[in-house]
């Protein structure tokens, strides 16, 4: 099957997992076109996370289908380097390799897994080093960058291998306040650039601002979406309401 | 120009040690024991087999055991005085290394480096020639035969070791209850046997045990000296069956069964006392 | 050369401190040989010790229950008995049982000799011990981290070679430098097998020349400069591999 641009670049279709007996998601739904940034809100357990990490087969499903740009990710002959090369994955808990340098960590990836030329991946990183604002850091290790400047590192990781989407989970979730701003800055001018954004996040404010679409999970299931102005302001779903009461 | 530390909640590099088990079989004593008995007896056989004419290994072991048995029990004599008296002696070898005295902070530092880094071996034979074979204290004479020389020999890696676990124990608390102790006004001394060595206590008895166990199973090195510990009447007692090769075997498994008897349980033990002490602090 | 070696015939005549492997040629040739089979043994089983950690580590993840278990069995088995007993085991239990070869002027030797029975002896021993060590290093490297390479499109072989091995190596090391300086010290016992070692060659030299204090305490020198320099090395190699802003 072709994949053209004017599809869906992500479609999720009834995707059911369980870890032994406990069923995490139970029936998912959604498509995200080219271009589009997502946002997925809800109580923790929800199954937020477990359904990002699923798009790009971290976790396996028992049921559905997950097309990404027409490849099937719920298959056992999936080639997971084809996939993993077009979607990027941004973790809660940064997860830099803490034995190389901020530099070698946006190279090592595309040296080793695309087998790119070295002079130019080493471009490419100092470029994004420039882009998430880490000038001067190139050779600092893990150890000695604070959260938010490690979160920006690895979102310049992710984005070395050139994806078409990128996945944020809970990117923010572990940074001390006063970091938060900048990661959430970097994922903003990714959105403007036209990346393609499935976020998974706490942040009301942010999703507001850079969403077009919210969609709100609750035991396994979408409960409500919705572009921001009408998701936040005119939520239909009781369960909605009170998530929405508590965190704002 | 120094790059500004950040303390950061990366899981990288857990501690090594608290971690879960991931399986949840667990050698038992039961399976030692069996392999060994499996060991003992299938070579017992095999031998029985070749050679009618003598008894069978197994029933010479068997004639062997009270004897052998009765040397097991001197190791354990000798390794309960040597780890009760390297013990005392380590412990204020390891306060003097957190002595304020640089003097005695350097020479009880010096002295635990040495006798750790020194084999057991050469300290037992160091302890068999140059202790003199009796100590004249003017009004009376003390003996030192050979088994009481094995244990001072004994003591010293004892000691050298019990030194680097009292200093490490201390070391590893924080240092805020040296600030808190001193902030109520306790002296140096009160706080450290008030406040301190309380705490260190629970700390230092893994580690103490473990000693404990290598020290175990040093006390056979005694043998090389000519102490007639289980080892010695091991040798003898193959020599007195005439030196049937057949009888190796399983006499040296059984000299290695009653020491995995012994110390098995408590390395299991020191894991567990780990385990508790881990999840409380 | 020679002078300074005539200076501690002069020291013993004078003083009494007798230290034929300075001044004596023939003991002096005994004690280097004792100091190199000490360091022989020495590295030849520190290279055997971690070669059977590593398989042992790779055989503990095994999904095989029984192999866990006689891998399991293996380390209680070396690490709760005495190592001198299982030198013993080795070197007459099992040497007595392999077939005798023929030598080369027709008499009968046994197959392995005192040296390789203390090699395969005390590398099993102190290879039980790095087992655990290595396989506590792999399984301090977080499971987020080996995803986070997963992620990046990285194989389950990269993975193993960039990300998991470096940082388990890491990890190991302290408790490694600690094993490999105890299997340093516990070659004294291959002594007790004959094996021409430092402590056999200085026994023999003060069998001979009655000097037992001094060969005491140039023995005890001896082993603190080698375990030290083993230790010096170690820990610089330690401080090279070290990561900035950890630990």
């Amino acid at each position: 099957m072709n994949w053209t641009p004017d599809q869906p670049m992500v479609s999720i279709k009834d995707v059911h997992k369980a870890f032994g007996d406990f069923e995490v998601l139970k029936g998912v739904s959604f498509d995200v076109m080219k271009g589009e940034v997502i946002c997925i809100i809800g109580p923790s357990g929800s199954g937020k996370s477990t359904l990002i990490r699923c798009i790009n087969a971290l976790n396996d499903i028992q049921q559905g289908s997950i097309l990404v740009e027409g490849q099937e990710v719920n298959d056992p002959n999936l080639d997971k380097l084809e996939l993993r090369k077009k979607v990027g994955m941004v973790f809660q808990q940064y997860n830099l390799f803490p034995h190389k340098t901020a530099l070698q960590n946006i190279m090592m990836a595309p040296i080793r897994v695309l087998k790119r030329d070295k002079k130019e991946t080493e471009e490419l990183a100092r470029q994004l080093i420039r882009k998430v604002r880490l000038e001067g850091k190139e050779d600092s290790y893990p150890g000695e960058l604070s959260g938010g400047q490690q979160q920006r590192v690895a979102i310049a990781r992710s984005l070395a291998m050139k994806p078409d989407i990128m996945l944020f989970d809970e990117v923010t979730a572990a940074l001390d306040p006063e970091t938060v701003g900048e990661v959430l800055l970097t994922i903003k001018e990714l959105a403007q650039d036209g990346m393609t954004c499935i976020l998974v996040t706490h942040e009301m404010g942010f999703a507001r601002e850079v969403a077009d679409h919210i969609y709100f999970t609750d035991k396994g299931l979408i409960i409500e979406h919705g572009p921001p102005k009408t998701f936040f302001d005119k939520a239909k779903d009781p369960r909605t309401k009170e998530f929405l009461s508590q965190i704002l | 120009m120094s790059k500004p530390q950040f303390k950061t909640d990366l899981p990288v590099l857990l501690p090594a040690g608290i971690r879960k088990q991931h399986d949840n079989f667990r050698i038992r004593l039961w399976h030692g024991v069996a392999l060994f008995a499996f060991c003992l007896f299938s070579s017992g056989y095999v031998f029985a087999v070749e050679d009618g004419a003598q008894a069978s290994a197994l029933a010479t072991l068997v004639k062997w055991i009270p004897l052998l048995l009765s040397g097991f029990i001197f190791n354990i004599v000798i390794s309960f005085c040597a780890m009760a008296l390297g013990t005392f002696v380590g412990t204020i070898l390891g306060l003097g290394q957190i002595s304020l005295m640089p003097a005695v902070k350097g020479s009880s530092w010096f002295v635990t480096q040495f006798f750790r880094n020194a084999p057991w071996l050469v300290l037992l034979f160091f302890a068999m020639f140059l202790l003199p074979f009796e100590f004249d204290l003017g009004f009376v004479v003390i003996p030192f035969p050979d088994w009481v020389k094995a244990i001072i020999g004994l003591s010293l890696p004892v000691m050298a070791n019990v030194s680097e676990v009292v200093r490490g124990a201390i070391a590893s608390l924080p240092s805020g209850q040296w600030e808190a102790a001193e902030s109520l006004a306790y002296t140096r001394r009160q706080t450290l046997w008030l406040i301190i060595l309380p705490q260190c206590v629970k700390r230092m008895l893994p580690p103490w045990m473990n000693l404990y166990s290598i020290l175990t199973m040093a006390t056979v090195l005694a043998s090389v000296v000519g102490v007639s510990e289980v080892m010695t009447l091991t040798g003898e007692a193959l020599a007195a069956e005439g030196g049937r090769t057949d009888l190796l075997a399983p006499f040296y498994s059984f000299v290695l069964l009653i020491f995995f008897l012994y110390c098995y349980p408590i390395a299991r033990y020191t894991v567990y006392l780990e385990k508790k002490f881990a999840v409380k602090n | 050369m020679e002078a300074f070696f005539e200076w501690f015939r002069v020291l013993y005549d004078t003083t009494g401190i007798n230290l034929p492997f300075l001044y004596d040629s023939y003991d002096r040739g005994r004690m280097l040989d004792g100091f190199l089979t000490t360091v022989q043994l020495s590295v030849i089983c520190l290279f055997f010790s971690v070669i059977i950690g590593i398989i042992g580590a790779w055989l503990q993840g095994s999904a095989f229950t029984w192999t866990r278990r006689i891998v399991n069995g293996y380390i209680q088995l070396f690490r709760n008995t005495p190592p001198l007993v299982q030198l013993y085991f080795f070197y007459f239990a099992i040497g007595t049982l392999l077939p005798k070869v023929e030598t080369d002027w027709g008499g009968q030797a046994p197959m392995l000799g005192s040296f390789a029975w203390a090699v395969i002896s005390l590398s099993f021993f102190a290879g039980a011990f790095n087992v655990e060590i290595f396989r506590s290093g792999i399984e301090a490297v977080p499971k987020s981290t080996v995803e986070a390479a997963e992620a990046l499109g990285f194989t389950r072989l990269q993975i193993y070679m960039d990300i998991t091995l470096p940082l388990a190596f890491r990890v190991c090391l302290p408790a490694l430098n600690n094993n490999l300086v105890n299997l340093v010290k516990t070659t004294t016992l291959a002594y007790a097998i004959a094996v021409p070692e430092m402590l056999y060659e200085a026994n023999q030299i003060w069998s001979d020349n009655v000097n037992v204090t001094e060969m005491m305490i140039f023995l005890l020198i001896a082993y603190f400069v080698l375990v030290g320099i083993l230790v010096w090395a170690m820990n610089s190699w330690e401080r090279k591999l070290k990561i900035p802003g950890y630990g």
